[in-house]
């Protein structure tokens, strides 16, 4: 035993040893997730030769676990000293407390301008007035859809309005003799009802986000649009699970139109059939009245409050927000650039595909800050199955969509109230 | 020292890390039940009230939780009567004496459950697929159409019966088989000199003679089932429409989706209490005939 306490004291010693030699090295803890994670061990060494006293440490989280584990980590005081957020967290854990408020930087780094965002995006990180992060790559839903069926039902472009994209989806489901669905919304994601609502102006949360909207005229309208693509068959009610593979589907031509992110750029290239080549495209979101906004998605950089070396971690910010460094990190993920001016040169202005989604980019709208967000999103999931389903009119849906909303938002209620939130 | 100082001294250490590990914790949870910790309140500890049971009554007025409830009796009542006959089935299947390569078939039966969820899960998915699943085909070919195993309400749940089963009944198999092997056969011989049949024998014979064994599997098995969660966490993520929601599903939820700890450490209790009602009403049921 006691030999063995001997032996677990060396590398204790060692520790200590490594420390005393690299006692101005400052060490970032940096949380990352998914691909970006793997991708940014590359981007480092440029850093870290421009600033010698600053070693980063990236720990990856998987995507899935991410959300509990920052939860944990800001109950048990152990928050690493920046972050990637996915951007509708942001007012989450600037809610709790957790996040430092950036203002003070962003007036001193003129290298970071606001006014070279998407002010969609940009504003997904401000809560309360204050701004928590700055955007590292944007994303939003749009349309993929395949070419070769779009002319075989006569058209040549994506039409930009709901009634006339409908008439398209019926031609594509009556030509096919019901062999083929017009347009894959998969029952398992909000985002693509959730794109729809925000295409009008009236927020889907009232009384400064303590309190349900949803049973609004503009809601209800843009949720018995999208229920009607189920009703009238042109899309099949199923979950992702169900397709299995959505790209093989794609490629088999089950649906024509795939409301989904940038990411699937990569993957739909990576995959489909090379016969496929150039048969496929990517279209705004045709809205209500013509072209209108979508969800203002990506992830953000963030720095914590407790963390002891603030000034480094934001100049790890300031270093990524870099149009040269996003232009890198663009070619290495395909994660599409939060900067205009990243957009204006380079590889991602020749690619006919990311066109469609900096015109959609132009449009995005942020969601409410509240940090029961996802929560709430998860009831529209459900309630839009619910109604697919037949077991609710569109209109009590969003009827009882205000009730959970309202539940869900009872102690932020009384928060705001007492004053201790914004 | 005295002979039940002796009796603590030793039982001692056993009894402080249950009551460290196991006792502190539930008395926390329990505590935890009557407040509104959530989000909030990792914020600020003062955003904690106490709400005394309203975390019960508010689960009590879900019906979401009387959906997961209502899901959960179902897995319980169906599913747990066909893994104990599938088990009992197999077990006498590979005992009976005319088996042989009885080694390959305890092994091929228990090799379900040692494999991990996720894997089979992935595997079972594809079986179950609507358009190109192994099961489908099958019925196909005896004219019955194509069934949404997963995606249709009505059908997500004998789905995921059929995999829970499937999963699990090689573990009671083997316990079950250890207990037909401790059977005298000199019963048996007695059984067919009186002109017992196979079935007769089964129901006098080997029935009573491995009661207690069943009613230890019987009670795992409920608790067990009662438990639902890793297979409609896996196969359907608790739907389509919510049809495989669980209760300990819903607590997950809770408390690890939205960190409302409270209502999480409410919905634990329920469970807790039914599982209790449902293993001493089975200890009744199932009490030897007195003689």
């Amino acid at each position: 035993m006691r030999r063995r306490c001997a032996f677990a004291a060396v590398p204790l010693l060692l520790g200590l040893i490594g420390c005393g030699a690299h006692r101005d090295v400052v060490e970032l803890r940096f949380w990352a997730m998914g691909r970006e994670s793997e991708v940014l061990a590359s981007l480092m060494p440029a850093f870290e030769r421009e600033h010698p006293g600053i070693h980063v440490r990236v720990e990856q989280l998987p995507w899935t676990a991410a959300h509990a584990k920052l939860l944990t980590a800001v109950a048990g005081d152990s928050t690493p000293d920046l972050c990637q957020l996915g951007n509708t967290w942001v007012a989450e854990l600037a809610d709790l407390g957790a996040l430092r408020p950036l203002d003070a930087y962003l007036k001193v780094d003129t290298a970071i301008a606001a006014a070279d965002y998407f002010q969609g995006i940009w504003d997904t990180n401000r809560v309360g007035g204050t701004q928590y992060g700055v955007p590292w790559y944007v994303d939003t839903r749009l349309l993929f859809y395949r070419k070769d069926i779009l002319a075989a039902a006569g058209y040549t472009s994506v039409p930009t309005d709901w009634a006339s994209f409908k008439t398209l989806l019926h031609k594509i489901r009556a030509q096919s003799q019901g062999t083929r669905y017009g347009i894959l919304l998969p029952l398992n994601e909000y985002e693509p009802m959730l794109s729809l609502a925000l295409q009008s102006t009236t927020p889907v949360l009232k009384e400064n986000g303590t309190r349900g909207n949803f049973s609004n005229p503009d809601f209800i309208a843009a949720f018995t649009y999208y229920i009607s693509l189920f009703y009238e068959d042109l899309a099949p009610p199923v979950t992702n699970s169900q397709i299995s593979n959505v790209w093989d589907e794609f490629g088999r031509g089950y649906f024509a139109f795939y409301v989904t992110g940038p990411w699937n750029i990569g993957e739909f290239r990576r995959r489909l059939p090379p016969a496929l080549n150039g048969q496929w495209g990517t279209a705004p979101l045709p809205g209500p009245h013509g072209l209108d906004a979508s969800i203002a998605g990506g992830a953000s950089l963030a720095v914590f409050k407790n963390s002891a070396h603030p000034r480094e971690a934001w100049a790890l910010v300031d270093y990524l927000s870099r149009p040269a460094v996003q232009e890198r990190f663009y070619a290495l993920t395909g994660d599409l650039p939060a900067r205009r001016s990243v957009w204006a040169s380079g590889s991602v202005k020749d690619d006919p595909l990311t066109g469609a989604f900096r015109d959609q980019l132009e449009r995005a709208r942020p969601v409410p800050p509240v940090a029961e967000w996802e929560q709430i999103m998860t009831e529209l999931r459900l309630m839009a199955e619910h109604v697919v389903r037949h077991e609710y009119t569109p209109a009590e849906g969003a009827l009882e969509l205000d009730r959970r909303a309202d539940r869900m938002l009872a102690k932020r209620r009384a928060l705001v109230l007492a004053g201790q939130l914004p | 020292m005295k002979r039940h100082q002796w009796g603590w001294l030793l039982a001692g250490p056993a009894l402080i890390v249950i009551a460290v590990f196991f006792l502190l914790p539930v008395l926390a949870a329990l505590a935890l039940s009557l407040t509104d910790y959530d989000l909030y309140a990792i914020a600020s500890i003062h955003n904690v009230r106490f709400v005394g049971l309203r975390n019960y009554a508010d689960l009590l007025g879900n019906p979401l939780f009387w959906q997961a409830l209502g899901n959960t009796f179902y897995f319980v009542l169906v599913g747990v009567p066909l893994s104990l006959a599938a088990s009992l089935g197999g077990a006498v299947l590979v005992h009976s004496k005319w088996a042989s390569c009885r080694g390959l078939f305890r092994t091929a039966y228990f090799a379900p459950s040692v494999t991990t969820v996720v894997a089979v899960a992935v595997i079972w998915r594809y079986l179950l697929h609507t358009r190109y699943g192994l099961i489908n085909y099958a019925l196909g070919h005896v004219g019955i159409a194509p069934i949404d195993w997963l995606g249709d309400p009505h059908w997500s749940m004998p789905a995921i019966i059929l995999f829970a089963v499937w999963k699990n009944f090689g573990y009671n198999l083997v316990i079950l088989l250890a207990a037909l092997g401790t059977i005298p056969a000199d019963l048996y011989e007695a059984a067919d000199l009186d002109g017992a049949g196979a079935w007769a024998q089964f129901r006098l014979v080997t029935v009573p003679c491995i009661r207690g064994t069943l009613t230890f599997v019987g009670i795992l098995t409920v608790a067990g089932y009662f438990q639902l969660f890793a297979e409609p966490y896996v196969m359907t993520q608790g739907g389509p429409a919510q049809s495989t929601m669980s209760v300990l599903y819903l607590l997950y939820d809770e408390g690890f989706k939205w960190w409302n700890l409270g209502r999480a450490s409410a919905v634990a209790f329920v469970l807790f209490l039914l599982m209790y009602a449902s293993a001493l009403l089975q200890a009744r049921l199932t009490r030897e005939p007195a003689a």
